[in-house]
């Protein structure tokens, strides 16, 4: 390996990351031309190439549900589309060296670990290396006292679904170095699901601010599969994208300096261009000079972006400085009930309709917090509070579908905005049909830090069963 | 930059720029990514914090933030209390407020004769 002319090793070849989920609920059909093209470039790409495969599967209230599902079946609470999102591409994946990291743990990562080993088998494969990543949830009784040292009089009478931590990438990089396959996570910050396979395969330190702070923009671009390719970005005539339906999933290509160039699978739709993703680079992101992850806070205020080839596109000028000294935790908690009900009026004078049997369920409905729609005049820019309905006149729309909502602690003060509703049927405005109901439980969210040594997080390898 | 005398035609920002909307809690980001380089002064001098403050008046931001990334010729706006307390307690259909990006992109924005060959996207009829 060491030249002696030189004082730097040979640069390994560039990392191959593909990314075949954006959230839980995904689809499930999106691996296979990835893990396709990530085998196709490993037998065309240089000695000591490696490949990854990530699936980043969950949101802000998804470990919630997790739970809740966990505490029906302990056996249960890690992504329900597992199974369908990883079979078709398991085999594969461990035929050609492909390895996994994946948060679809969630609120379970042990028994999705479970579920792999059994899938792999079903598969005809021998049983992978499978490493489990522990310290994210906090939701045990023994963790209280840390979190309302943090959230005080918030805590009080709360009902707690989940409380998670999100954790980095130094587990992920620790298991892949014990010789993991697949490593099964729950809560780890979206980016870090791309940073262990970088920090593992590149050897880097972990407080090498500026490689760290490239990965996980470079994680970050990918952390949405489609979204980067095309996905959520078609506007007709203004930003019109080929083959929607068929839209590709991302394969970034990392180097040992951290740049990446960001492409996608092959023989799909979709497309990579600047302007792809310059979308993606800013999404939710706040401070572009601080996005804040338990890496590294990198910073894409001088980042730049060229396109080098067709649906490739390079990053460049991202940097990093030193890391958050806290975690930011997630705490999920029981919110009451959400009601929501809707009629339709149509055809001459339906808006005024519309607009009438608001009023009757407004008077009908006192002590809920009513919102209003008018569904095909004005509803998703408008607000709770009614202010932007309340200035606009009657825009004279003839097919208009009234929605309402309401929040309430008590199931029985939501439970009569449905029968409010129904009862338009004979009781309101002329014509109203196609009522339809709906009430759900809700999850609200409270947010605080911890400091890193009160998180302490883990790998384990599962014992093949 | 135009001259003084140069005739401005109004247009709205989607023929300057694209963008998208993320949220985390109850604040909204939206980018804001001019299509041209050329029309970045334009935006840099009008998509400002007080103008996207004041086109999303009736959403109440308690604040409106504004970065700039003038290498992606790209601005990144940050409002503060828009998401009526955001994914888990609003009561709109869209809690995430996925489709703010759109509201932003129809804001007027003036243009000088002489870029309006830059535009994006057919002329409005």
């Amino acid at each position: 390996m060491n030249d002696p002319g030189r004082n730097a090793q040979p640069a390994r070849p560039a990392l191959l990351v593909g990314c075949a989920a954006g959230f839980s609920g995904d689809r499930t059909d999106a691996a296979g031309p990835v893990v396709d093209t990530l085998i196709a470039r490993l037998a065309s790409g240089p000695a000591g190439q490696r490949a990854f495969l990530i699936f980043e599967t969950l949101a802000e209230r998804t470990l919630a549900l997790a739970q809740l599902r966990r505490r029906a079946d302990p056996e249960s609470g890690y992504e329900p589309l597992l199974d369908p999102m990883l079979r078709p591409v398991i085999a594969r994946c461990l035929a050609h060296g492909i390895r996994i990291v994946s948060n679809f743990g969630a609120a379970n990562p042990r028994a999705a670990a479970r579920h792999i080993a059994r899938m792999a088998r079903e598969e005809g494969q021998p049983v992978p290396r499978i490493a489990v990543v522990e310290g994210d949830d906090l939701s045990s009784p023994a963790h209280h006292a840390a979190l309302r040292a943090q959230l005080g009089a918030q805590m009080d009478g709360l009902r707690i679904v989940s409380a998670n931590a999100y954790i980095g990438a130094e587990p992920i990089a620790a298991a892949l170095d014990a010789g993991a396959q697949i490593v099964v996570c729950g809560r780890v910050a979206d980016p870090s699901l791309t940073v262990g396979p970088a920090l593992s395969h590149f050897g880097w330190h972990v407080d090498d601010w500026e490689k760290l702070g490239r990965a996980t923009m470079a994680g970050h671009l990918l952390e949405c599969g489609a979204q980067v390719c095309g996905g959520y970005f078609a506007d007709p005539g203004y930003k019109d994208v080929p083959g929607l339906a068929r839209v590709g999933f991302p394969i970034a290509e990392i180097d040992a300096d951290g740049h990446c160039v960001i492409g996608k699978a092959d023989a799909t739709g979709g497309l990579v261009t600047a302007a792809t993703v310059k979308e993606q680079l800013l999404y939710e992101v706040h401070d572009p000079a601080a996005y804040l992850t338990p890496d590294v806070i990198a910073d894409i205020g001088d980042a730049q972006v060229h396109a080098v080839g067709v649906d490739r596109v390079a990053l460049s000028g991202v940097h990093g400085h030193a890391r958050p000294t806290h975690y930011k935790v997630n705490v999920c908690h029981e919110g009451g009930w959400l009601a929501e009900a809707e009629i339709s009026y149509a055809g001459p004078r339906a808006e005024a309709r519309a607009r009438l049997a608001a009023d009757v369920l407004r008077h009908r409905l006192d002590g809920l917090a009513l919102r209003v729609d008018l569904i095909g005049a004005l509803s998703i820019f408008a607000d709770d509070a009614g202010r932007a309905l309340a200035a606009l006149p009657d825009t004279g729309v003839r097919d208009v579908r009234l929605r309402v909502a309401a929040a309430h602690v008590d199931r029985a003060q939501a439970e009569r905005l449905a029968r409010e509703v129904t009862s338009l049927y004979t009781c309101g405005p002329a014509g109203g049909g196609g009522v339809r109901t709906a009430l759900t439980p809700r999850l609200n969210t409270l947010s605080c830090l911890l400091p890193r040594d009160a998180v302490p997080t883990r790998f384990e390898m599962m014992e093949a069963a | 930059m135009s001259t003084i005398n140069e005739a401005m035609h109004t247009v709205a920002l989607y023929r300057l720029a694209h963008g998208r909307t993320g949220d985390k809690g109850d604040r909204s980001n939206i980018s804001v990514i001019a299509w041209q380089p050329a029309l970045w002064p334009l935006l840099e001098a009008q998509v400002t914090p007080e103008a996207v403050a004041d086109w999303f008046a009736h959403r109440a931001p308690s604040r409106v933030q504004r970065f700039l990334l003038p290498r992606l010729q790209a601005m990144n706006f940050v409002l503060d209390h828009v998401l009526d307390g955001g994914v888990n307690d609003a009561l709109n259909l869209d809690t995430h407020g996925k489709a703010l990006s759109f509201l932003l992109l129809d804001m007027p924005v003036e243009v000088p004769a002489s870029l309006l060959h830059l535009l994006a996207g057919p002329p409005e009829g």
